[in-house]
């Protein structure tokens, strides 16, 4: 099967089996890869009510058809399961060089299931698969064990590891790979220790075959062409995405002490250009990209030096300007603590941000924190509670369930200002100016996420204040950037760089030797979004709009400083937003989808499932 | 075996001295230079299948390694079945002589000599510049230097 390694690796860890199966021509077709394989076997092989971290739960590692070939960027790898973040469907994806070597050791997946007797860790090595013990990594740092286990096993292992949080069941807990890389969202980290998983090591040696080489040569020759003679590639490999916060700052969008303002005053001390100038000590690049937006830096606080990739733009924005931190030094340390620990640093400064606010707004003290003096611009107070949250001691134990479990226990008043949706926390674009992109995070199948429709631009292009017809680009994002995460290539060189549309169509025949066209891909990646859709449908009785309400803070009170002062959006604009929504993509007003919508999508077992289960008419 | 040229130069910043003097410090680890060496000289999609490594320093030194033949010519004499030549300037294995014996990956001072399970001989660098022209920030200036005749400024 060309574009494809031609099997899936299914490892049972509750009796130490694994076995291969052929890919099949259906799954292909209908699912292409990456987050499409998570959501079928997700959707399939998931039961409804499972617990997220019992054995029944399913981590599903995937692929894509355009990973690890001769083309821009192919190093994107797909990791999904039911999310003990959200109880729905999730995934998360991370670069590096993971997806392409799986498929080197003719793997496109590997469906992990049931739960180990004891730590382990899964060893691929081409048609070698073990599950060893992983005694001596247990407890380790995330960055710490892949870097044992490169020492153990030699560095042509691609490896991905969880870290301390992973192990203890944080509910942001990623996993982490190539040193500085994360699978951040949904907690996936946590199902994979809740299945006594430490890591996963990979090694290959074939060659992935494709259908036409030398159309393969052509279109990526024109492709890199265009990327090289791009002056803004310059800039990203000068910079990479920490570019991206003065200007997110500049446009009332960077998330500020909880998500309060959108515009933070201090914001010199986080920008790029310090960063560079600063603390970056070398670049770093995933498979075969030219933008290499890794920055290696060194960071130093109360005597210790650390070595850590990053921070990029969405860590800076939520440890950064949310937690009111002075300086890209310490957001760098604090990635570096993050990293270590095995949380997501998108979460943890919400979750240590949301700390922060209830702290200074006396809905909870020092008894509550176990003495921990929470105020913003504490890098100590951020330090102290992600150690207490990964080890889940005291007030960590609340936290590590995420802002939605806390702010139940704190009351109402923090509940308004939980920042999250769906019960995962925001990520670095507050939205009160950009309904678009409010409506993205409203309707992100995992839950607030800026990833699967990143639609701010569109916002600043036709009107901050419009609600009307927004809705239509939220639905369009949502089909087109998830294919990337399907296809295994990394978005960005689209994004950023400006790489038409076009050439990736082109590669997909090239590549897979099928005939579908970028229109048929769409159509693809609109019934995955139906499929996550509907296990969220079939997970919950009363699943529906109420699910994809933002946080009180965001309709109860105005932008109150910055470019947007006095912006804000109303509740009636909400549901205005919704309901264009829903109608655009075939779900009733409570927004589940239509059993004519799953049929036309081929979708057809789900709606009768569904049906029979009285969630849809 | 040559490929056929795939990309012109796009990364090249200016050359390298002769002599391989490759700026490894600028390497950010990206491995096109293994993807489009296997694509060049094998036709596959294989950075297994290539000339070229880069090995991770990332958790001590924050740098990766860049590992290429120098065509040094040192493992032509210890190559017991005269499988192992230099062809205008290029060290060059023949298929047809090697027995894959693997003295000439012991011998190489660089370790720039690299073995497949699917390859009957070690597999090096051909000196057919692809890497070169499309390392994204131009620090293998010096193959190309070698391959297109230029002296470098």
């Amino acid at each position: 099967m060309y574009g494809y390694a031609g099997n899936i690796l299914r490892v049972d860890l509750s009796c130490s089996k694994v076995s291969h199966e052929p890919l099949t021509e259906e799954l292909v077709h209908n699912y292409i890869g990456g987050r499409g394989f998570g959501a079928y076997y997700v959707y399939k092989e998931v039961p409804p009510g499972a617990d997220p971290y019992g054995p029944a739960n399913k981590l599903v590692i995937a692929s894509g058809p355009f990973a690890g070939l001769l083309l821009p960027s192919g190093s994107k790898t797909s990791i999904s399961a039911k999310s003990p973040a959200t109880g729905i469907y999730g995934d998360s994806n991370v670069g590096g060089h993971l997806a392409g070597e799986l498929k080197y050791a003719g793997i496109d997946a590997v469906i992990v299931g049931g739960k180990a007797e004891a730590p382990s860790y899964l060893l691929i090595d081409d048609d070698k698969v073990e599950i060893r013990g992983a005694g001596h990594l247990w407890g380790l740092g995330a960055i710490k064990t892949e870097e044992v286990l490169k020492e153990e096993l030699g560095d042509e292992f691609q490896i991905a590891t969880i870290g301390p949080a992973g192990e203890k069941g944080v509910v942001f807990a990623c996993i982490n790979h190539d040193f500085g890389r994360q699978a951040g969202r949904c907690g996936m980290g946590a199902v994979m220790g809740s299945k006594n998983l430490k890591a996963v090591a990979v090694r290959g040696t074939r060659s992935v075959p494709v259908a036409d080489i030398d159309g393969l040569k052509d279109v990526s020759a024109v492709m890199f062409r265009e990327l090289m003679a791009n002056p803004a590639l310059k800039v990203w490999q000068d910079l990479g995405l920490a570019q991206v916060t003065t200007w997110a700052n500049s446009i009332g969008a960077l998330p500020t002490r909880n998500f309060r303002q959108n515009f933070y005053e201090a914001v010199n001390g986080l920008s790029g250009e310090l960063m560079k100038e600063t603390i970056v000590v070398g670049d770093k690049a995933c498979f075969a990209c030219p933008m290499a937006t890794g920055k290696l830096c060194k960071a130093s606080f109360r005597g210790k030096t650390v070595l850590v990739e990053g921070p990029e733009y969405e860590t800076t924005a939520l440890i950064g300007s949310n937690c009111a931190l002075g300086s890209i030094e310490e957001v760098a340390f604090a990635n570096y603590v993050c990293d270590e620990l095995g949380l997501d640093t998108i979460s943890a400064g919400n979750v240590v941000a949301f700390t922060m606010e209830c702290f200074e707004k006396g809905i909870i003290t020092k008894d509550d924190t176990g003495g921990i003096e929470a105020k913003f611009g504490s890098l100590d107070a951020f330090c102290e509670l992600a150690h207490k949250i990964a080890a889940r001691e005291g007030i960590g134990d609340l936290l590590a369930q995420g802002v939605a479990t806390a702010a139940e226990a704190w009351g109402e008043e923090s509940r308004r200002i939980a920042i999250h949706v769906k019960g995962l926390e925001w990520s670095g674009y507050e939205s009160r100016g950009a309904p678009s992109m409010m409506l993205a995070y409203m309707t992100c199948d995992i839950g607030a996420h800026h990833n699967r429709a990143w639609s701010v631009t569109h916002d600043i292009a036709v009107g901050r204040d419009v609600i009307k017809g927004k809705a239509a680009k939220v639905v369009e994002f949502q089909h087109v950037r998830p294919l990337f995460d399907c296809l295994g290539v990394c978005r960005l060189q689209w994004v950023e760089l400006g790489l038409p549309l076009e050439h990736y169509a082109r590669l997909y025949p090239v590549v897979t030797g099928r005939d579908d066209s970028w229109e048929d891909l769409l159509v693809k990646s609109e019934r995955i979004w139906n499929l996550t859709r509907a296990f969220a449908v079939r997970e919950r009785e009363d699943f529906g709009r109420k699910d994809d309400w933002p946080p009180g803070r965001f309709y109860e009170e105005p932008v109150p400083d910055g470019p947007l002062a006095g912006f804000g959006i109303t509740e009636q604009d909400l549901n205005t937003l919704l309901d264009e929504y829903y109608e655009l993509r075939g779900w009733d007003v409570n927004g589940r989808p239509k059993e004519e919508t799953l049929t036309r999508l081929g979708l057809e077992d789900v709606a009768t499932e569904l049906r029979e289960m009285g969630r849809i008419l | 075996m040559r490929g056929s040229r795939i990309f012109d130069s796009l990364g090249r910043q200016g050359g390298i001295s002769m002599g391989m003097d490759i700026d490894m410090l600028r390497c950010t680890g990206c491995k096109l230079c293994q993807i489009v060496c296997s694509v060049a000289n094998f036709g596959e999609n294989n950075p297994k299948k290539s000339g070229i490594r880069i090995v991770s320093r990332l958790f001590t030194e924050a740098r990766y390694d860049v590992i290429v033949c120098d065509h040094c010519g040192e493992c032509i004499d210890v190559c017991p079945f005269a499988a192992i030549s230099l062809d205008s300037g290029v060290v060059t294995i023949d298929p047809e002589l090697c027995t894959n014996c693997g003295i000439c990956i012991d011998a190489c001072p660089k370790g720039a000599l690299f073995t497949h399970p699917e390859v009957g001989h070690p597999i090096k660098c051909t000196l057919c510049g692809e890497c070169e022209r499309l390392c994204p920030r131009g620090i293998l200036g010096a193959l190309a230097a070698s391959t297109e005749g230029e002296v470098a400024d």
